[in-house]
């Protein structure tokens, strides 16, 4: 199976509250935050890795993972990363996330998916950043392929994927013919989540739970693997984003922080005070 | 002048989902904006049931789209439809449950148009719809425009009060339904594994008891009496989730559920940035962990620095005591 990944660079999601925002209120700005590949993302790339693979060893692979990023060329180090926990490809688009919008990725994804011809293509839910939950969708519909968003397992059959997707009060499974688009929720990377059809073959087989880190010797063999440089417009053309940020600015605080000394004293605050019991 | 496309979601039953209400103010709002009317476009088997219920909320038209292949949703079945009727609207907005996420985005992809998710507020300003989204996490709020002709979004239903029903009995009429996508005929809809609760939805209860990694395998055991004395529904800390602790869709958070009850209540939850993304918006929110310097304190309107375990049966005995 051949999977193309979407990556996506965003600031450090662990300290997004340290996001700043411009003096005008017209731009965010993460200076000082590190930057990291979009979790959801890392998801999708290790979900590409495990339906690639052979469960208990690895290093046997069947099929082929792309990744790509549209991204200045700073996010090359993401892609090296990737590359180094055992992507084969990478690609890089030449864009600036100002320029960009939910529309104009899945557009520029299309024409990707166009000459790589992948049977299947992987992506995390959402961005952190944006917070947007759109690309997956609309590259699906802009491919007339079938998609399963949110999920939390994939298994292999023949010429397909079943899929349990995490939607409001339960889960539910969807059979997409490939090629399909899959955007992956947290529990994708649990240890008996993704199976590829050799590693179903191995009773009891069970991944690590989450994501692989790269040994140091992959991290410098990484460096040899290609790393292609695309121009944005040679896959979209004219097209420019639709999405026009105006402002942005914080949410109120709250004022918390009270304390009460017993459940006696919290009963009686919630009763009287609050009046929500 | 342009109208707005309320697309409803419906129950198995064929009841209308709660959630639709939402997405009926969100219209209501953009509705200075675009100078036009609202509508709303039902799919499914059997519509007759929805479409009764929809017509008392003062939409111009409730469009009903009846079909055997509806009784079971996937996006690809539903978003030519949509899209189909949607292209006449100057804004298609559905509430941004699964379904909703799922579903508009592959609609806007259909019509080529811009999409704002999970917005918190839409307004008017100088004739064009400004959308607010919340983005990193909750910590910033982003106000955006769209600039095509059609614009798509989905609305938190958290941020929505629910429409009340305003009388009179909106027109009712049937669509056709659009020429099937390539993509339908190559998903199959296998099953939907609900999760049997008495207990409130999540999203629609006023008051949550949501527990964290410290309750261990006793997640259950402590945190029920407590959820089943004040009629609560029971979340939960991604932390307890990816741990087993509690099941998947009790997650509470940025990548789970955006809840705002009027009572919440945080126990054995440290407050991770993720996890207070998706409960800041609590009325009164209360605290319960015995280490004093958790973060979650700092946005608790009460704090309670105690040892979980024997707190929350004196809790319960309490709150009885009064009953």
């Amino acid at each position: 199976m051949k999977v193309l990944v979407a990556l996506k660079r965003v600031a450090d999601p662990d300290n997004a509250n340290k996001v700043k925002i411009s003096p005008q209120g017209d731009a965010v700005d993460s200076t000082g935050l590190e930057w990291k590949t979009n979790p959801f993302d890392e998801y999708a790339l290790e979900a590409a890795l495990r339906l690639t693979e052979n469960g208990k060893t690895p290093k046997k692979r069947e099929g082929e993972v792309v990744v790509v990023t549209l991204a200045p060329k700073e996010g090359e180090t993401m892609l090296r990363a990737a590359l180094a926990t055992g992507a084969d490809r990478a690609i890089r688009v030449e864009a600036n996330d100002a320029d960009l919008d939910g529309r104009l990725v899945a557009h520029a994804l299309k024409a990707l998916v166009a000459a790589e011809k992948p049977d299947l293509v992987l992506l995390g839910k959402q961005a952190v950043d944006g917070d947007s939950n759109q690309v997956g969708q609309r590259l699906a519909e802009l491919l007339d392929w079938p998609m399963a968003t949110f999920a939390a397992t994939i298994k292999e059959e023949a010429g397909a994927l079943l899929v349990g997707r995490e939607v409001d009060g339960g889960v539910a499974t969807l059979r997409v013919t490939l090629p399909a688009v899959v955007t992956v929720d947290l529990r994708i990377v649990a240890p008996t989540s993704v199976f590829s059809k050799l590693s179903q073959a191995e009773a009891g087989f069970k991944h690590n739970e989450g994501v692989r880190f790269a040994p140091l010797p992959a991290i410098m063999a990484a460096k040899k693997k290609p790393l292609e440089v695309k121009a944005l417009a040679d896959l979209v053309g004219s097209q420019q984003s639709t999405t026009k940020y105006l402002k942005f600015e914080r949410p109120p605080q709250r004022t918390g922080g009270a304390k009460v000394k017993d459940v006696a004293e919290l009963v009686e605050k919630l009763a009287n005070v609050s009046k929500v019991i | 002048m342009s109208d707005a496309l309320v697309v409803a979601e419906l129950s198995e039953d064929g009841s209308v989902k709660k959630a639709t209400l939402s997405a009926i103010t969100f219209a209501k709002r953009a509705l200075p904006a675009l100078g036009g009317s609202f509508s709303i476009l039902i799919l499914g088997p059997n519509t007759k049931t929805a479409a009764a219920e929809l017509a008392g909320y003062g939409a111009a038209k409730v469009l009903t789209c009846e079909d055997a292949s509806f009784a079971k949703y996937t996006a690809e079945n539903f978003a030519p439809t949509v899209a189909e009727v949607g292209k006449a609207f100057g804004l298609v907005v559905a509430t941004a449950t699964t379904f909703g996420k799922d579903l508009l985005p592959r609609v806007a992809a259909r019509l080529d148009a811009a999409y704002a998710g999970d917005c918190s507020a839409v307004a008017a300003d100088g004739g064009k719809l400004v959308y607010k989204r919340p983005m990193f996490a909750g910590n910033v709020f982003g106000y955006c425009t769209l600039g095509t002709p059609v614009q798509v979004a989905t609305a938190r239903q958290s941020e929505f009060e629910a429409a009340a029903v305003s009388g009179g009995a909106s027109p009712v009429e049937s669509v056709a339904k659009a020429a099937p996508s390539g993509a339908a005929s190559r998903v199959e809809f296998v099953s939907l594994e609900a999760v049997k609760s008495e207990r409130p939805e999540l999203t629609e209860a006023s008051i949550i008891v949501s527990g964290g990694r410290a309750l261990k395998e006793k997640f259950f055991e402590v945190l029920e009496p407590l959820a089943s004395a004040l009629g609560a529904a029971l979340g939960a800390s991604r932390a307890a989730v990816d741990a087993g602790y509690a099941p998947g869709d009790f997650q509470v958070g940025q990548t789970g559920k955006i809840v705002a009850p009027k009572l919440y209540f945080a126990i054995g939850i440290s407050g991770a940035i993720q996890h207070i993304a998706g409960m800041k918006g609590s009325k009164v929110i209360v605290a319960i962990n015995k280490d004093p310097e958790a973060p979650i304190f700092q946005l608790a309107d009460y704090g309670l620095v105690a040892d979980l375990f024997t707190a929350v049966p004196a809790l319960i005995a309490e709150l009885k005591k009064r009953s």
